[in-house]
């Protein structure tokens, strides 16, 4: 049979998630990522990282907003995936992913942000004309208090609101890892360290993210970039991402140690079909070079452009890294026969429902997304200027 | 010489005989195929229902990967039943050679190997396990065991996800291209909960396969699990399969 190798159950020669299904682990783990990093600055009292922080939330929902979409896709009958909500099968890993999703989304991310922006939101519903004076009087719900003590509730709550927040970001992705963690049939999936690693991968890439829109943001503005903040940034990211480097090398060492019945299969496959996208890709390129490149920025004192060039390389390969950890672990995981005789292999589509067009358009979407949630809900400091001075931040 | 009966009478007698046993009914009721169980006669929890397998009898003959396709439009390329060959160098036990090409549909054709090895077929289908990891996995709980211990989807509910796909350890599961939902074996519910057997079981030239009822005293699946080293496949998952397969061999998986 084309494209196997040794034996494959009959069924199991054709892959039953696609690329979509990678993007699905790869946009939730940067929507938790990029809060858990917001969350540093509103919860952690990390004051360096404050410009980032409605940047960081806003790239959150742009990413939020689109987690959706590639599962739609996928399903072969879209329309009754309502039934999620409905019927939710309880012993089913994936039927809370609906409820994980709106929580976060109506509970946690539109309520802080919006409670954040509510004196901004209350100030642009007096100052603009037209069809947006309209818009933004719809998003003041009807209230236009902005007196201190009224902020000061604002504030509190919002508080409040991510410090929920922080372990429902893990909950997203964790149960995101638990989806796969949690199949006992697949061995490449199965283990109680997957939501663990989703968790710090997805904040490694979240970081990743931040930093590179936060340059291109204040890039494309005109403005200064503040090297504390980048600096800050940098220093969580390297943190993070040798826990995560740690925890994904004691499975992968707990894995060749212990050489369970499918380690030969398993061991075959990482130095063959997925030698390029795990280890060439995965662990060097887009692990252990980024964090040698940011490691060295803390013994050694470079400018400050070469700073922001190794810390944008750095997160570029992270990004590309993590994406190929999610590669690795979906397409991975069908890759080989559940009878640990042989291997399959798979095609991605180039114009198919599930193809790779399909699979670009979706990844670029939250781009022009989060432009739109800058145009409306400016994250900079300077945006009231006329109306009036700004907010001490 | 009054004694004895006459050609005719015997033959009078024999016919009468047969046309008033159930068997003949039985027999011509599946000859039509008509039910043999009227369907609100059916108990479902009278049942609990499974298969055995003898690894010995079966030929590689592939007809009951045929009869399957024909009776459950078992879209090309999918199998819910499969048969597959095992060569097992004694040399090296733990790298079993396996095909099974187009399921084998047509059978096998012979490979000249070296013969210091065993070799045997060896049918799957799904293991309509009691404890199934793909039902567990269902999001919408489309796919669900029947209280009579099958295994089924529910093709009007499925969202087409494919996580029963990946959940199931034997490979039993697929998407059905030309409906998008998910399909596999039914253990022939349609013809079981009519007293008939499967359609694989059926097909069998040599009684390899036989549909099994656990709950039923007089099936001859308990002398079957008495007098025989019997085993499932992948025991240490835990799923409760139901295909009792016969002496079969370490290597099968």
């Amino acid at each position: 049979m084309p494209g196997v190798e040794g034996f494959m159950y009959p069924n199991e020669v054709e892959l039953q998630w696609s690329i979509l299904i990678v993007l699905y682990p790869y946009i939730t783990g940067l929507v938790a990522g990029a809060f858990i990093l917001a969350s540093l600055a509103r919860v952690f009292n990390v004051k360096e990282v404050q410009p980032t922080y409605r940047l960081a939330l806003l790239t959150a929902l742009a990413f939020l907003l689109v987690a959706p979409l590639p599962l739609q896709l996928h399903l072969g009958h879209p329309e009754r995936s309502f039934e999620m909500y409905l019927t939710p099968h309880r012993t089913s890993a994936m039927a809370m992913f609906g409820f994980v999703y709106l929580w976060y989304l109506l509970v946690v991310l539109l309520m802080e942000i919006w409670l954040d922006y509510r004196k901004d939101i209350v100030l642009f519903s007096q100052s603009e004309t037209g069809f947006k004076k309209s818009f933004y009087k719809i998003l003041t719900l009807g209230s236009k208090n902005i007196s201190p003590r009224s902020l000061r509730i604002d504030d509190r709550v919002g508080w409040i609101v991510t410090v929920v927040g922080i372990p429902s970001a893990f909950l997203l992705h964790g149960y995101v890892g638990f989806i796969f963690g949690s199949v006992k049939a697949n061995p490449w999936w199965n283990t109680p360290l997957m939501p663990v690693v989703f968790i710090f991968s997805a904040m490694v890439s979240g970081i990743a993210a931040v930093l590179l829109v936060y340059q291109i943001v204040n890039r494309t503005r005109g403005q200064k970039i503040d090297m504390l903040c980048l600096d800050t940034i940098a220093k969580y990211f390297l943190y993070v991402f040798l826990i995560d480097f740690s925890l994904e090398m004691l499975d992968l060492v707990h894995r060749i140690y212990e050489a369970d019945e499918s380690f030969r299969t398993l061991n075959f496959m990482v130095h063959t079909r997925l030698y390029f996208s795990q280890v060439i890709l995965q662990i060097y390129l887009g692990t252990l070079l980024p964090i040698a490149m940011v490691a060295l920025t803390q013994f050694v004192k470079f400018r400050e452009r070469t700073r922001r060039v190794i810390y944008s390389i750095a997160a570029s390969l992270a990004l590309i890294g993590i994406f190929a950890m999610r590669w690795n672990v979906v397409i991975g995981g069908q890759l080989f026969s559940k009878s640990f005789l042989g291997y399959t292999t798979y095609k991605v589509g180039l114009v198919s429902r599930e193809g790779l067009l399909s699979a670009i358009a979706l990844m670029l979407l939250p781009i022009p997304i989060l432009w739109v949630l800058l145009k409306l809900l400016p994250p900079w400091e300077e945006r009231h200027q006329e109306v009036s001075p700004a907010p001490a931040r | 010489m009054n004694n004895e009966a006459t050609r005719r009478e015997v033959l009078k007698d024999t016919g009468k005989f047969i046309l008033l046993s159930g068997a003949a009914r039985v027999a011509l009721q599946t000859m039509r195929g008509e039910p043999v169980v009227e369907p609100d006669k059916y108990k479902m929890a009278e049942h609990w229902w499974g298969m055995t397998i003898d690894i010995d009898k079966c030929i590689g003959c592939g007809n009951c990967v045929k009869a399957c396709a024909a009776e459950n439009d078992v879209p090309e390329g999918f199998f819910r039943t499969w048969v597959e060959r095992y060569y097992v160098p004694d040399a090296d036990l733990d790298s079993p050679q396996v095909d099974s090409p187009n399921g084998g549909f047509n059978g096998f054709p012979e490979i000249n190997r070296p013969v210091n090895a065993k070799t045997f077929f060896v049918p799957k289908l799904c293991n309509h396990c009691a404890h199934s990891p793909c039902v567990q996995a269902c999001p919408v709980g489309a796919t669900f065991e029947s209280p009579d211990g099958v295994v089924l989807v529910d093709q009007k509910y499925c969202i087409g996800c494919r996580y029963c796909v990946q959940a199931c350890p034997y490979g039993c599961r697929y998407l059905d291209p030309r409906k998008n939902v998910v399909d596999k074996c039914t253990l022939c519910y349609h013809r079981i909960t009519k007293g008939l057997t499967t359609a694989c079981a059926e097909a069998c030239p040599t009684g390899a396969r036989k549909l099994a009822d656990l709950k039923n005293p007089n099936d001859p699946v308990h002398e079957f699990l008495r007098d025989n080293h019997v085993e499932v496949l992948k025991p240490h998952l835990a799923t409760g399969a139901k295909v009792f397969y016969k002496d079969m061999d370490e290597a099968v998986r």
